[in-house]
């Protein structure tokens, strides 16, 4: 009666857990989580209301009961014991599995520099709330990092504080996988708000009221936001033996070399067809990953394959993407009114990746339709002309 | 009280695709089917309460543009997390090449 124990009530553990129930599993299934909020979508956190942090539950009560989904909430697995089968939890007691899923996540990095201790971190509702409530009119705050999270903070930010700075240690703005004029028009928008952006610049030292770069530089702060990325969670996975490299090592089952126990989302590393392992730290990637590993611990044969797809709002441009998108684009597709498609193609000319930046959600759906064309061999002169409807596109694909 | 409005013509949705209507402080969505029906639900996603005009349609089902939850346009049956609550639907007909919803 052991079942399937799903570690970590993030939204890949929680899609995992009704994607096995789906599938036809009859066994126990219990899903335990650090945290002792019923589970929440996170990416809401970075984009509070004039009433304050929206806290969005990924489910409810009703549903995980009509599933038979057991939830452990405020419970946190300090051991794997793969001999045995079971798992220390930190109340005390263990917890026998049959097949076991480990959706643990992955934590912010905090800053290295003296003193990083004073920057907040922004993951969890609660560090959401933290940051919102220090923030306030006469607020100062400096933001390290200029990635997605930094920037859309900034964006929120601005309207509600005195000034805000954004410390960027790389030559430019999004630098991961965001083509840069898309990135340059984001940064453009940010600074005609008042945000300062400051790129190629290191930290020396942190204290509780300023950020001291290296040239020497003090920037009076007072709120610090690392937004430096994260860290993926395995260290439970490592005292157990799994193979481990920037992520828990799964095959595109998401299996690890324990066939009894998967790894997915955020604290996985997938083995691509190429033999390397890629680590995905999107939403709709902790989604895509937890159907496949729900049904595959149900005994399915359900295999990952990207690319994911992400999207970021900040004032009024939507940006989405997914795939590859470095290097030079195959096709740009204008959509008028300030909105734009970029596709990539391989050297096969094969569809890899697209991103789009425009008002609102202009280019959702040309997105969408790219994402269903990956690895389809299409005329860049069809995808740059907009006036050809993409779905005909998609038909003749 | 619900009532037939005129909402536009047939020829103002695309075949598999979707317009935008606002009425009386509200707003819809009037899809054309593949097979030429016509269908009116909520403008809303019910998740986040995004525009669904910005969607993707295919075949009976419109895919939000924000975060990709799914709906059966005819029923508005929530296909796909993260949509949880149904849709609203309305009746929709045409008459003379008018499409007109009930609501």
């Amino acid at each position: 009666m052991a079942g399937i124990v799903i570690v970590g009530a993030g939204e890949c553990g929680l899609r995992a857990a009704f994607a096995a129930r789906n599938a036809g599993y009859t066994g126990e299934i219990t899903v335990i989580g650090t945290e002792t909020a019923l589970p929440y979508e996170r990416p809401p956190l970075s984009k509070p209301d004039a009433a304050g942090v929206i806290e969005k539950p990924i489910t409810s009560k009703e549903a995980l009961s009509a599933c038979a989904i057991a939830l452990r909430s405020g419970v946190t697995v300090t051991e794997i014991d793969r001999a045995n089968r079971q798992l220390q939890l930190s109340v005390g007691s263990a917890l026998g599995y049959d097949k076991l899923l480990l959706t643990t996540g992955a934590r912010p990095r905090t800053l290295a520099c003296p003193g990083g201790e004073h920057a907040r971190v922004f993951r969890t509702i609660e560090d959401a709330r933290e940051v919102f409530r220090s923030a306030g009119a006469s607020t100062r705050v400096t933001i390290v990092g200029a990635g997605l999270i930094g920037l859309e903070l900034a964006a929120v930010l601005i309207g509600r504080c005195a000034k805000v700075t954004v410390l960027e240690a790389g030559p430019r703005p999004l630098g991961r996988n965001v083509p840069e004029p898309f990135a340059m028009r984001l940064a453009e928008r940010h600074r005609q708000r008042g945000v300062n952006i400051r790129c190629g610049v290191a930290l020396r030292v942190c204290t509780a009221f300023s950020v001291v770069l290296e040239n020497g530089q003090t920037i009076d702060t007072d709120l610090a936001v690392a937004a430096i990325g994260v860290t993926p969670n395995i260290d439970l996975a490592e005292a157990a033996g799994l193979t481990t490299q920037n992520g828990i090592c799964v095959d595109a089952g998401l299996r690890t070399e324990d066939p009894r126990i998967f790894a997915a989302g955020d604290c996985a590393a997938v083995q691509a067809p190429d033999g390397g392992y890629r680590h995905y730290e999107t939403w709709q990637n902790a989604q895509a990953q937890g159907d496949v590993a729900g049904a595959n611990l149900a005994g399915g044969d359900a295999r990952f394959s990207g690319p994911v797809w992400f999207w970021s709002d900040q004032y009024d441009l939507g940006l989405q993407g997914f795939g590859e998108t470095e290097g030079d684009p195959a096709a740009i597709r204008d959509l008028g009114n300030g909105a734009e498609v970029r596709f990539y193609s391989n050297d096969a000319g094969q569809l890899i990746g697209a991103a789009g930046l425009g008002p609102s959600n202009a280019v959702s759906r040309d997105i969408k339709i790219a994402q269903r064309l990956a690895g389809a061999t299409l005329d860049p002169a069809l995808l740059a002309d907009a006036n050809q409807n993409m779905k005909k596109l998609l038909r003749a694909a | 009280m619900a009532q037939w409005i005129d909402a536009c013509a047939t020829d103002d949705i695309d075949e598999e695709d979707l317009i935008r209507f606002d009425h009386d402080g509200r707003t819809f969505a009037i899809y054309r089917s593949p097979d030429d029906e016509f269908f009116c639900t909520d403008g809303l996603c019910t998740h986040e309460q995004v525009h669904l005009v910005d969607g993707l349609v295919m075949d009976y089902v419109i895919e939000c543009p924000k975060h990709n939850g799914q709906f059966d346009y005819r029923t508005g049956e929530a296909k796909r997390a993260p949509v949880c609550v149904n849709l609203a639907t309305y009746p929709a007909k045409v008459e003379n090449g008018r499409v007109l919803i009930e609501v």
